[in-house]
């Protein structure tokens, strides 16, 4: 492979990525907040044909993408009013939307099945794309795959170097002490967990009006997606940065799975299509793994210099969810 | 005042179930369809004839079989989401013992239910991998039990188009049929086997049984409701998990070994038709309680097979049954919250 092709086919790996960065930051700032929107699987793919079939009715493709953003903070308006208010399991609620979302856009978005629809066009950067390697591989995208950039550095930014975040941190980790401090806990809640909904439902569009442009009903390709940004929101520790690689690593390994088929006559595509669910059980796996009872034990009884390796390997990889997530807060 | 009331408690349930209706009828006028003809042909298709109402009871089948098993990962409070994948081994084990045995003198019997034995091993087998995952690897099941089903899938898929492919070309439809003489008994000229309805009864009532008058179903549910609790009360946990976990995939399985032996008679690769997840919803609508899950069951098999003939009577997606199964259970579990807010206010 040459140079060139190399580029190219990089560059197609940050395009691919963009609406997974999009899905796993609204996750994690959804996480961070202490709700877990399981939704996601459904709402991708609900905003993608709800985007597509505005986009291709009004033919204005920002619409398209704003609708797609209302249609995912809705439904993380109905998971945070099931278990903020309601108290109900956020699990249970999510999953049933998750369900209800996927069937919802394969009834409604029937008579919109493989129409030749609008397409997001590509803006390279004046001046930055001409820059050798850097310029093609970076400044030669669409306007989404600028801002999933963006984005990232911005959700890091916000968690990580400003008040508000640090009381997001706080009603995530400790929402009794966030209270004290001044916090509306189930406001704030409210607000992230709608955010990061808009943002799930940002990655809808991104898919439908750009990456993989055109509504196909059930062979769209986006089932699985949403579950595949719920594993990398996990092994991305909920720090966006981090997310953000387990996105690129994501779409980097289904480029190469991509590109090796033909090497690989004897595994079907449908095998190779589905290789990455094998490979998030295992970084699931590293992930956790430390944080589990007998690998502990069996570290203390390791030799030094394995142990201290070993130990270090794990606590690298090991990723503790927000302290409250899932749990309902009551002030008394 | 609302006091805790049977009464209350039921209208709240129609008002959900009003809700639901009402919604999917929304849903219905805003595709520009006529919502009482769908909701006729929907019934018409479940129950118009004989041969759908036989139908109804082919989907009843595997969908109460994973039900009954997934009772008893909720008892234990897990969500086994996984549950897909083991109806997928299931039916995957069952093949793999039709095919070796297909060829010898065993009497057909003794093959079917050697098979269907295999398919609720494998099933559980699935299941204890999701299980091992959670205990040993601290991996959520849900996230464990998601990545296995596609694993399941592309183990399907594999098979199909590999090494049990038909001879000369692979396809989707499937590995090549079994023989007559090996499925189940059907009723004359119907689809539905009495020996799948007797299994499916039979696997809910056990589980009614297990969870209301054992011991070890009440430890179960202990567990369930606090597992650090019950660790102290000297419950061993872990095992009370697995065991769960096995015991659920083993329904699950038989759910696979029945869509192999009864309906396909043969692997294909849609083999659990998503009864899995769909289970999954009819026991969060049964409060994961026993007692209504054959009925309730029922009726999401009719609204299954009733929608088949939307799209060719009125161009309509069938994934409009979808749309009201979880349509219902959001709005039960909505109104739910909601009663309990307003019990608390009061």
């Amino acid at each position: 492979m040459d140079t060139q092709t190399l580029i190219i086919g990089l560059a197609g790996v940050l395009f691919a990525a963009a609406p997974i960065v999009f899905a796993v930051l609204g996750e994690t700032l959804s996480e961070r907040a202490g709700v877990i929107n399981l939704s996601m699987n459904g709402s991708i793919i609900l905003s993608a044909m709800g985007g597509f079939a505005v986009a291709y009715k009004t033919d204005n493709i920002f619409l398209g993408f704003l609708t797609g953003m209302a249609i995912g903070a809705a439904v993380a308006l109905i998971v945070a009013f099931a278990s903020i208010t309601l108290k109900q399991s956020q699990v249970a609620v999510g999953f049933v939307l998750t369900l209800v979302s996927r069937d919802l856009s394969y009834f409604l978005g029937n008579p919109f099945m493989g129409q030749p629809g609008p397409r997001l066009s590509s803006l390279s950067i004046p001046g930055l794309a001409d820059i050798p390697f850097i310029g093609p591989l970076l400044f030669k995208h669409d306007l989404m795959t600028y801002f999933s950039f963006l984005f990232i550095f911005l959700a890091w930014a916000w968690i990580f170097r400003t008040r508000p975040g640090l009381m997001l941190q706080g009603i995530g980790e400790r929402p009794a002490a966030a209270f004290v401090r001044g916090a509306n806990v189930n406001r704030l809640r409210y607000f992230y967990t709608v955010l990061g909904g808009a943002l799930i439902g940002l990655a809808g569009p991104t898919y439908s009006l750009s990456v993989k442009a055109g509504w196909n009903g059930t062979i769209s390709g986006l089932d699985g997606i949403g579950w595949i940004a719920l594993s990398i929101t996990i092994f991305g520790g909920w720090n966006p940065l981090r997310a953000a690689f387990g996105a690129y690593l994501f779409a980097l390994l289904q480029w190469l799975g991509l590109v090796l088929q033909p090497s690989l006559p004897g595994i079907p595509s449908q095998v190779l299509q589905v290789a990455p669910f094998p490979l998030m059980i295992l970084t699931l796996l590293f992930v956790n793994i430390g944080n589990a009872e007998w690998v502990e034990r069996t570290l203390a009884a390791m030799p030094e210099p394995t142990r201290r390796v070993t130990a270090k390997v794990l606590r690298a990889l090991r990723a503790s969810p927000p302290a409250a997530l899932g749990v309902p807060f009551e002030r008394d | 005042m609302l006091k805790n009331n049977r009464w209350i408690n039921l209208a709240f349930q129609l008002a959900a179930l009003l809700l639901a209706v009402i919604f999917t009828t929304l849903i219905l006028l805003a595709a520009g369809a006529p919502p009482l003809e769908a909701y006729k042909n929907i019934l018409m298709g479940a129950f118009g004839s004989l041969d759908n109402f036989a139908n109804v009871l082919v989907a009843w089948v595997p969908l109460l079989l994973t039900t009954a098993g997934l009772l008893i990962t909720f008892s234990a409070g897990l969500w086994n989401i996984g549950v897909e994948g083991q109806i997928m081994l299931g039916a995957i084990f069952t093949t793999w013992v039709m095919r070796l045995l297909q060829d010898t003198t065993m009497p057909p019997a003794l093959i079917l239910t050697l098979a269907i034995l295999a398919g609720m091993v494998g099933g559980a087998l699935w299941a204890m991998l999701a299980g091992a995952l959670k205990t040993f690897g601290g991996v959520n099941e849900i996230f464990g039990g998601l990545g296995l089903n596609f694993v399941a899938t592309a183990l399907t898929l594999w098979l199909i188009f590999g090494p049990w492919k038909r001879p000369g070309v692979a396809s989707m439809s499937g590995t090549v049929p079994f023989d007559d003489r090996l499925s189940l008994t059907v009723f004359t000229g119907l689809r539905l086997s009495p020996w799948a309805l007797v299994i499916a009864v039979a696997a809910i009532v056990v589980v009614y049984l297990l969870l209301q008058g054992t011991y070890f179903g009440l430890r179960l549910k202990a567990v369930g409701r606090n597992a650090r609790a019950a660790f102290l009360l000297g419950i061993p946990t872990w095992q009370y998990m697995m065991m769960s976990f096995a015991l659920c995939g083993l329904f699950a399985g038989a759910a696979g070994a029945m869509q192999v032996v009864a309906v396909y008679h043969r692997l294909i690769p849609s083999i659990s038709s998503g009864y899995g997840y769909l289970g999954l919803i009819v026991a969060m609508l049964v409060n994961y309680q026993a007692l209504w899950a054959a009925p309730v069951a029922l009726f999401y098999a009719a609204l299954n097979i009733g929608s088949i003939q939307l799209p060719i009577v009125l161009k309509l997606d069938s994934s409009l049954s979808g749309v009201l199964q979880g349509m219902l259970v959001l709005f039960v579990v909505l109104v739910e919250g909601a009663r309990q807010q307003l019990m608390k206010k009061s």
